[in-house]
């Protein structure tokens, strides 16, 4: 059977809410960012499929998946600088150690 | 013509001065007394130069004296016609006031060489007396009658912090507000007055609001005098607002609190208030509108009238009983203020009637010589004896030789007693009275008498009355070099008595006149028989009071009582004012208006900083710090947004 829309929406909805539930869930802020990452990645399977099954003459959704990875990377690259940041000043990168900055 | 750059020399060289002291105040700390001196002698001699040039040589045309303006700048234009400027006003007045505050000042300035001698702010002093003088001159020039306005609150600066100059001592401190504060007062009725006059002249220019208001038939007269308030036309509240202003600087009865109190700066600066800036502004001002006030608004001139005699009369009262002897000065400065404002309250425009215009004129000439002189006397008594009050002196005489002489011949012409100077001006401002308010002469006849009284009894309290410096020759503890009569205090001392002595011989008449056409003044022998005896019949109860030390005089005071005392208290009215402002305005206006403020004004900005504080307080602990909490948020609050527009739109 030739997988439909549909079926590349359910992976990437399922992709979407597993992330979403790692970032709320996990301490770790390297794991995190890989939950963002997953966010991410589901977004991108968004646009490459509704490119695909609705508009197959046009290349906009693969344009901005490339944007989306390039920012992704970028992204990745400021994240990591913090996390390394904040463990040198915390020793720790558990996400619940550092909440000084609060009312 | 005149040039008009070498009399505007005359005020900005004592502006030079000030600017020059003040911002260099610490280079020229030991020259700046000479420096401060040379400009403003500079300044005299123009001053001088340029009055002979106008009296003797173009000033007049035809007969008449002009008003001449060398010089005018448009500065500010509101509309067309109505413009501030800045100009040079010459006429017979404004040229005799150049002399006269120039030569004041410049007394002034020698005599503070000596007498500010090791004062620590003494380029300071400098400035401020170049400021006074500079804002003096720059009044009595205007072509404007904003430009009056102007130099006028100049005057007023200057004078605040000279009287304030010894800023360390509360009682200078509370002088100079006060001072400041009554005339200010005063001073907003003056504003309002230009305000009135200028829009019912369409001018703020003297000569066209002059000329548009005392020509009959004007249109802009006839509007003035058609608009009414309280049944009074709009030109006669004008010139009465504008009388408030005059009499506010002029130390008018019922604002002349200020002037007693203002003897609490240093003594050349009282001289410098007393007897050529600051209190003749007001007689200039009424003198400057004068053909407004005769033509126009004869009612405002029975105003000046009255005002005048009381003040003069009320100050000559006071100034019997006062100890202090700067303090019996100032009243006596009052008191013959009065005499100036009435001689010009019971003048015409014009022809015979004008003599008391040209009396008054005369009067503030003579006035600055002799009190110029007075107080300077006075000041080097202080010098010598470092108290201001009655009752440490005595004696003096045989101490301060050239000081007693020039203060005797001071005496004599303010009491009026001849050839001195004060009798020729003084007799001509009492025949104009008699010519034409019977009733402002018969006060004013008595208050002459009054000032000789009050005047002697100054003179021999200071001078005679008693050995009690005898003993004691030096009673300061100081001691020193500086004391005694000083060569540069003296020489102000000596020149002022010769003008005091020689000034009444000048023919005032035939330069000074309201309308500029020369005034012949007879003099009338018969007439001046009844003042000058009075004034000798005080000066003889002076010395039969006070030429020994004796109890007559205060037997005399304790069976006049009541009236002694309330004389001493200055009519108690210093404690009207503050019952007024303490008392009512206080308490029915301040109170409710500071209630207004602390509830309903505070209320409101507090109501809204409460507000968000409390409810901050309530939802701060949304910010907890937890990026995953602020996750959480943002996902519900995305969540509950995508409901919104799926259901909702």
């Amino acid at each position: 059977m030739e997988p439909g829309l549909y079926h590349i929406l359910f992976v990437s909805a399922a992709l979407f809410f597993i992330g979403v539930y790692g970032f709320f869930t996990r301490r770790n802020l390297i794991t995190m960012l890989m939950s963002i990452e997953l966010i991410l990645n589901s977004v991108n399977l968004n646009f490459v499929a509704f490119n695909k099954y609705l508009w197959p003459n046009r290349m906009d959704g693969l344009f901005f998946v490339i944007f989306i990875i390039a920012i992704a990377a970028a992204e990745a690259a400021v994240a990591i600088a913090i996390i390394i940041n904040l463990y040198r000043s915390h020793q720790s990168i558990d996400v619940e150690k550092a909440e000084e900055m609060k009312y | 013509m005149p040039n008009a750059a070498v009399i505007a020399l005359i005020p900005l060289l004592p502006l030079a001065g000030f600017l020059l002291l003040g911002i260099f105040k610490n280079t020229f700390r030991n020259s700046s007394g000479i420096i401060g001196t040379i400009l403003l002698l500079a300044s005299a001699f123009i001053a001088i130069y340029v009055a002979y040039g106008y009296f003797f040589d173009y000033g007049k045309v035809n007969g008449v004296y002009q008003k001449l303006i060398p010089f005018q700048h448009v500065w500010l234009v509101f509309s067309k016609g109505v413009s501030i400027d800045m100009g040079i006003m010459l006429d017979p007045i404004s040229v005799i006031m150049i002399v006269v505050v120039t030569f004041v000042s410049l007394m002034v300035h020698i005599y503070s060489l000596g007498y500010m001698k090791g004062e620590k702010r003494f380029s300071t002093y400098y400035a401020f007396l170049g400021l006074f003088t500079f804002s003096m001159l720059g009044l009595v020039l205007s072509s404007n009658i904003f430009q009056i306005y102007i130099f006028w609150e100049g005057v007023g600066v200057s004078s605040f912090l000279l009287i304030g100059f010894h800023y360390d001592r509360p009682s200078a401190v509370a002088a100079c507000k006060k001072a400041f504060i009554v005339t200010r007062f005063a001073d907003l009725g003056f504003l309002i007055g230009i305000l009135i006059l200028s829009y019912s002249a369409g001018t703020l220019d003297f000569n066209t609001l002059i000329q548009r208001l005392t020509t009959p038939g004007s249109p802009e007269l006839q509007n003035a005098v058609a608009s009414s308030f309280l049944g009074i036309s709009a030109v006669a509240w004008g010139v009465v607002l504008v009388f408030i202003g005059g009499a506010g600087k002029s130390a008018m009865f019922p604002l002349h609190i200020w002037l007693p109190d203002a003897m609490e700066g240093p003594t050349p600066v009282s001289a410098l208030i007393h007897a050529a800036t600051m209190v003749v502004a007001g007689v200039f001002l009424v003198a400057r509108l004068f053909p407004v006030f005769a033509i126009t608004v004869p009612g405002g001139l029975n105003i000046v009238a009255w005002v005048g005699v009381i003040s003069a009369l009320l100050a000559a009262v006071i100034a019997c009983t006062q100890t202090d002897i700067k303090r019996v000065l100032a009243y006596s400065t009052m008191s013959q203020i009065g005499f100036m404002m009435f001689g010009l309250g019971v003048a015409t425009y014009g022809g015979e009637g004008s003599l008391g215009y040209t009396a008054s004129m005369f009067h503030l000439f003579t006035h600055a010589m002799f009190k110029a002189l007075l107080f300077l006397g006075a000041g080097s008594v202080i010098h010598y004896i470092h108290s201001n009050e009655m009752k440490d002196m005595g004696g003096l005489r045989k101490h301060l030789p050239i000081t007693h002489i020039t203060f005797l011949i001071a005496c004599l012409a303010i009491a009026g007693i001849p050839p001195f100077a004060g009798f020729f001006s003084k007799e001509e401002i009492l025949l104009a009275a008699y010519e034409n308010n019977p009733a402002v002469y018969w006060i004013a006849l008595f208050t002459s008498g009054l000032t000789a009284f009050y005047m002697f009894r100054l003179y021999f309290r200071i001078f005679w009355n008693g050995p009690s410096l005898a003993a004691s020759p030096s009673p300061s503890k100081g001691g020193g070099a500086h004391h005694g009569e000083s060569f540069i205090m003296m020489l102000p001392l000596i020149i002022l008595a010769i003008g005091a002595a020689a000034a009444g011989f000048i023919p005032f008449g035939k330069f000074v006149s309201s309308d500029g056409t020369p005034l012949e003044t007879k003099f009338h022998l018969q007439f001046s028989i009844l003042p000058v005896a009075l004034g000798l019949a005080g000066i003889l109860l002076a010395i039969w009071l006070y030429k020994k030390q004796s109890t007559r005089a205060g037997k005399i005071a304790a069976s006049l009582g009541k009236l002694y005392k309330t004389a001493y208290h200055k009519f108690y009215i210093d404690e009207i004012y503050l019952f007024i402002t303490k008392k009512v305005l206080f308490n029915l206006v301040g109170r409710p208006a500071a209630w207004f403020d602390k509830n309903v004004v505070d209320g409101m900005v507090n109501l809204t900083g409460n507000t968000t504080a409390a409810i901050s307080e309530r939802i701060k602990k949304l910010q907890s710090g937890k990026i995953q909490q602020y996750a959480i948020y943002f996902l519900v609050a995305v969540i509950g947004l995508a409901l919104i527009f799926i259901y909702v739109f």
